[in-house]
């Protein structure tokens, strides 16, 4: 994987939560057109070390460098109009909000007049979204709000989504849909990092991945070596 | 108790509603976006009338222009006090006692700032004389200042209501108010945004007074505080975090001021007081207000 550009970097990252240290120096590296998988029981700090991207946690320390610029010191806003974006743990919807507004409220940052064929494509991916498109997102199913989540990330036009946790609390029927789409996205030339407790089918579709211990990371490899890993089998594929 | 009597006190209810609406919407949005009763928000009332005052003695202007001029500086004091007084403890993450107590300190603030600089007598604001016309329809007398209130009020709240509801600034002032962080994701620059609520409800207010002083022309530094109390009972009982609350909220206890002193004129002297009981009977019965469901928009 050398050979490929690597996107986006995390050097040595730290974050913490007054006294609690929840990342503990994590690095790792995401090649453009990749798919990239964080693997790690609860509590592991994934779901902090995505936020420390985007900014969004108040402590932390060490590089991200994504797209050769360093953006650690960016506000989110910032970040996301570079083209980086998070698809947030617990979707994260706008409850008060159509269907449409969240998806529009995704483009906010933009003022082109391809708005309208972005919503089509969000809309040829999950064509519930189009059913329900005046209906307030509260009122949306668990998995409908996961496409809502994903699409409206979409509407950035971003190169990279990070996903915390797609397939979470849904039917296996949806999260086989979940994986699909990133399948898709990845032929559109996007580029995923992927944090999920299914460790099976996330490792099945990644390229490389990384297991994360209490704020560490602990093992790391091609994602179908670690499917074969006895202590990765153990602990995650159970 | 004839008709016409009726009419009048309706026109005179709406026309105080219309003032507390605008001022009510102020704490509403700046509640929806950063869960902050912002106390000094009457006085933001006093500053506006305070300088379509100066624009109007001083500098002579005509009356749409003081009005919409003071209303954009008074849009920026608002902006100013965001930044100085509740924009650092919330980067630091305070409490919301904190900043409640920081709001009280900015209300006492501008208004000793105003008694020292301009002292504490009140002064006679320079009605513009087109405002002391009175028509009279039947038995029901409606002056120049009450039409345009209620013709202001009401062209206030519709760009309101567009500014929320229908463009993308307003998308994401209602998404900050159920989830900030989510809201950030989307690219929203939030700082702006919550300087952009301090604006428009700050300038909402300076409309407000401007109004308010039109038809009770003596302005002091300490004007602000009952329709300031009373416009803050007025988002409680609407539903706080809901504009259309905050509105409704605001005509209903000027109607109800009105008729407490025009039909039980006993009570009269009791008006603030039983207005009061609104807040807490609301507080009691149903905290969240009119339209304040969980689910409703929070701005
Ligand atoms: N806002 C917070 N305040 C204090 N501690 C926090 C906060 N957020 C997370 N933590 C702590 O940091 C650690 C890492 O949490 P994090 O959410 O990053 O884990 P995770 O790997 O995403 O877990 P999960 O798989 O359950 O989502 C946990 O011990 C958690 O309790
Ligand atoms: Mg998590």
């Amino acid at each position: 994987m050398a050979e490929k550009e690597i996107l986006l970097n995390v050097e040595n990252l730290h974050v913490y939560y007054g006294v609690i240290h929840a990342v503990k120096g994590v690095s790792f590296k995401v090649p453009k057109g990749s798919i990239i998988t964080i693997i790690g029981a609860n509590g592991a700090g994934k779901t902090s070390t995505l936020k420390a991207i985007m900014n969004l946690v108040k402590q932390k320390k060490g590089k991200v460098i994504y797209n050769g610029e360093d953006i650690s010191k960016k506000g989110t806003h910032e970040i996301v109009a570079r083209g980086l974006t998070l698809v947030p743990e617990g979707r994260h919807v706008f409850p008060n909000l159509t269907v449409l507004e969240n998806l529009l409220l995704g483009a906010y940052l933009r003022n082109d007049k391809e708005i309208k064929k972005d919503l089509e494509f969000v809309y040829y991916l999950f064509p519930r979204l189009k059913e329900r498109k005046h209906q307030k997102a509260g009122t949306l199913s668990g998995g409908e709000q996961q496409m809502l989540a994903i699409g409206r990330a979409l509407m950035s036009r971003p190169d990279c989504i990070m996903m915390d946790e797609p397939s979470l609390g849904l039917a296996p029927i949806i999260v086989k849909q979940i994986f699909d789409i990133i399948l898709k996205l990845r032929e559109e030339g996007k580029t995923i990092l992927l944090v999920e407790q299914n460790a099976f089918q996330a490792l099945k579709i990644s390229d490389y991945a990384y297991v994360m211990e209490t704020g560490k990371i602990v093992l790391e490899g091609k994602a179908k070596d670690l499917l074969n890993d006895e202590r990765v089998k153990e602990a995650y594929l159970g | 108790m004839d008709l016409s009597f009726i009419a009048q006190e309706i026109i005179n209810g709406i026309s105080l509603g219309a003032l507390y609406a605008l001022i009510a919407v102020g704490y509403t949005m700046v509640y929806g976006v950063i869960r902050l009763i912002n106390f000094a928000h009457g006085d933001i009332m006093m500053v506006g009338c305070f300088i379509a005052y100066f624009l109007l003695l001083k500098l002579k202007l005509p009356w749409p222009l003081a009005l919409i001029l003071s209303a954009i500086l008074t849009g920026f004091v608002g902006v100013l006090v965001d930044r100085i007084a509740y924009k650092p403890l919330r980067d630091r993450g305070a409490a919301r006692i904190i900043n409640l107590i920081t709001a009280v300190g900015v209300s006492f603030f501008l208004e000793s700032l105003f008694v020292v600089v301009l002292g504490g007598v009140p002064r006679a604001f320079p009605v513009p004389d087109i405002f002391n016309k009175e028509f009279c329809i039947g038995n029901v007398y409606i002056s120049m200042a009450t039409i345009a209130t209620i013709i202001i009020g009401l062209i206030c709240v519709s760009i309101l209501f567009y500014i929320v509801y229908k463009t993308k600034i307003g998308m994401a002032m209602r998404a900050i108010s159920v989830d900030f962080e989510t809201t950030k994701l989307m690219g929203v620059n939030v700082d702006r945004i919550i300087s952009f609520t301090f604006f428009l409800g700050s300038a909402l207010a300076a409309i407000s007074g401007f109004m308010w002083a039109i038809q009770f022309p003596s302005i002091d530094p300490y004007m602000g505080i009952i329709p300031g109390v009373k416009a803050f009972v007025a988002a409680v009982f609407g539903g706080i975090g809901s504009v259309i609350g905050a509105v409704v909220g605001g005509l209903i206890i000027g109607i109800l001021e009105i008729f407490i002193v025009g039909f039980l004129p006993d009570l009269a002297q009791y008006r603030d007081a039983l207005i009061f009981l609104i807040l807490i009977f609301t507080l009691l019965v149903k905290p969240t207000g009119l339209f304040g469901e969980k689910l409703e928009e929070k701005v």
